[in-house]
């Protein structure tokens, strides 16, 4: 049994440049998955390739266990929305929304009844005799939305859909479109290059770089352990240690940071004395002050502070080894050039490939 | 200072277009046999004359069909054109681009000449239908530039969006593309319109005597025995060019408007 969606080592290549290389992915049904991933990353190509605009140059799609990589746009049923809408400015809202429909041949009766019904969902019905330009950006997406849904399509394509929208709107949007998704139990591929929308709609998050995939997790695995140095700094903020592994005795290695530092970190795989490699370590992990019990404990430097309203985030060294940590408030007597002692536990510190 | 200068030169370029058409245009108005100044007294006899006299309503007939018939073949050619080199799937697209608008540059003495020959060894030399293909080749790259142009306008993400909503590409076309694209097609039509209107040399060449155009009647009639009834024709050109583009300039005034409507807003 095929997943629902499923890429078989599919590429992409325009001209000389590969721009998706060998991808392997599958989506089951119901699955709300993000493809994030800085511009040139290739995840908006793979979207264009599931909505039938590319051709794959190698490689197989397929969707509900048949092959449909040759099948055109128009026959793939699969509601797509654009980062700029892209609704029919020569057509009302209304009419918007019955285009999928009419080309689905629904009688004319049930096409009013459905557009009327999809357009309370998203509560624009009093626009409907409006013309597109007449909406707000926000109005837009919503019916742009609407008019991807209104053909009960097998899966929902976006693209950037919130990206030209204000910050207060885009959250609001992300609400909306989450709900939505649970509601009607929609498939929907995401595309983004914003990590924090990313975290707070999918339930899988597919990190790219140069047309591969670094990572396919659900979001809190992405974050907590992200497993490629490319995904640590991608997401979120994080701590790259270089560390030397002195010692590794029953998945805990012992780590020679330099400076006279040493730590403990879970070991992965593949991890032996004597080898150097890379750690991430993210910052509202590390604490200040008493150590708990079991914890890494290093004394360090207070070198800056720096005040974001709603935490510090504070810079700290020890000769040339450094951290930044994250916390929510400063105790009254550290100030710049104070000794603290940064804890964290050594499961927050996790090794990275490559 | 300078703002003013600015202002006095821009006015006397004006002017200095203008005057022309401003010298002849009362002349219709005469009362005298003669096509100069100063008028005696004003009459209608000579626009009577016009639209009265066997030779110049043929030729306003004249005009009206195969300009009518040039600005159909050219508007179709024209727009089937646009959209051909708009894919970009044809190799060496500037290229045809290019040699599509030639007949906007290439002089219409030489064009004059190949067409008659070529017109002849077709047997359509001194026909309707000659002649509204040689002017046809005129219009086209005014049909082009101003279709191609409500092309580039279309987001292609809108077609893309239609064709992903189930829409086959002839569909996409009818329902989203020509429809997107329709006041650049009308304005290409008027453009090609006016062209045919008041092109003179082409006809000296292809046209026989029974396909007189009004602009062709003024010239011989200037050659021949000059009096008022071409300033009364003048007029008449010059009030129908007019019209067409008053209306072309609607066109585009609300082609305009509605894109700058149609760019997403924030918020």
């Amino acid at each position: 049994m095929r997943p629902f969606i499923q890429f078989e080592s599919v590429s992409k290549a325009f001209g000389s440049v590969t721009v998706v290389n060998a991808l392997d992915l599958a989506i089951e049904k119901g699955e709300f998955v993000s493809l994030l991933g800085p511009s040139g990353s290739g995840k908006t190509t793979i979207l264009m390739m599931l909505a039938g605009f590319e051709r794959p140059t190698q490689g197989a799609i397929y969707l509900d266990g048949k092959r449909i990589d040759h099948l055109p746009p128009y026959r793939r049923q699969m509601g797509v929305v654009f980062q700029n809408y892209a609704l029919f400015p020569h057509m009302s809202v209304a009419e918007n929304v019955a285009f999928p429909l009419e080309m689905q041949r629904v009688p004319r009766a049930e096409i009013a009844e459905r557009v009327e019904r999809a357009l309370d969902m998203v509560k624009l019905k009093h626009l409907k005799d409006r013309r597109p330009s007449q909406l707000s950006g926000g109005q837009q997406q919503r019916i742009a939305l609407t008019r991807a849904l209104v053909f009960e399509p097998s899966v929902i394509l976006m693209d950037e859909p919130l990206g030209a929208l204000d910050k207060q709107l885009r959250e609001h949007m992300q609400l909306e479109i989450r709900e939505l998704h649970k509601r009607l139990g929609l498939t929907i591929v995401f595309v983004t290059h914003d990590q924090s929308e990313a975290l707070t709609m999918s339930d899988r998050i597919a990190v790219f770089n140069a047309g591969r995939i670094e990572q396919i997790d659900d979001p809190q695995v992405i974050y907590d352990t992200p497993r490629t140095r490319f995904v640590a700094e991608f997401i979120g903020e994080t701590n790259l240690i270089e560390a030397k592994v002195a010692s590794v005795d029953n998945h805990v290695a012992h780590l020679s940071l330099g400076a006279g530092l040493s730590a403990r970190a879970h070991a992965g795989n593949g991890l032996s004395a004597g080898q150097t490699a890379s750690f991430s370590l993210r910052p509202e992990r590390i604490r200040l002050g008493a150590a708990p019990e079991g914890s890494n404990a290093l004394d360090m430097t207070i070198a800056d502070c720096i005040y974001h309203g709603d935490h510090m985030r504070v810079q700290l060294t020890h000769d040339d080894f450094s951290l930044v940590a994250r916390c929510e408030r400063l105790a009254g007597n550290w100030t710049i050039g104070a000794s603290v002692v940064a804890s964290f536990d050594p499961s927050d510190c996790t090794v990275l490939t490559q | 200072m300078f703002r003013a200068l600015q202002i006095t030169f821009g006015i006397a370029i004006v002017i200095f277009l203008l005057m022309p058409i401003f010298a002849i245009l009362p002349l219709a108005f005469t009362s005298s046999v003669f096509l100069n100044y100063p008028i005696p007294a004003y009459s209608m006899r000579w626009m009577h004359e016009l639209t009265t006299a066997d030779v110049w309503r043929t030729s306003i007939v004249n005009s009206l069909i195969i300009g009518s018939g040039a600005t159909v073949l050219a508007t179709v050619l024209g727009t089937l054109a646009s959209l051909g080199m708009r894919k970009g799937a044809l190799p060496m697209v500037s290229l045809l681009r290019t040699l599509f608008l030639l007949p906007m540059v290439v002089p219409a003495v030489v064009l004059g000449v190949g067409m008659q020959i070529f017109l002849v060894r077709l047997g359509l030399a001194s026909t309707y239908l000659g002649v509204t293909i040689a002017h046809s080749v005129l219009c086209i790259p005014f049909v082009i530039v101003s279709v191609s142009a409500a092309l580039q306008g279309i987001d292609p993400s809108i077609e893309r969006a239609a064709s992903s909503l189930g829409a086959p590409p002839v569909t996409v076309f009818r329902r989203v593309t020509l429809p997107l694209a329709i006041p650049g097609v009308v304005s290409g039509a008027i453009f090609a319109f006016a062209t045919s209107l008041d092109e003179v040399v082409l006809t000296l060449f292809v046209a026989g005597p029974n396909q007189r155009t009004l602009a062709r009647q003024m010239f011989s009639s200037i050659r021949e025995n000059i009096n008022p009834t071409v300033a009364a024709a003048a007029l008449l050109l010059i009030i129908g060019t007019l019209c067409l583009g008053g209306l072309a300039a609607l066109l585009r005034w609300r082609q305009k408007r509605s894109a700058l409507m149609t760019a997403p807003s924030a918020i």
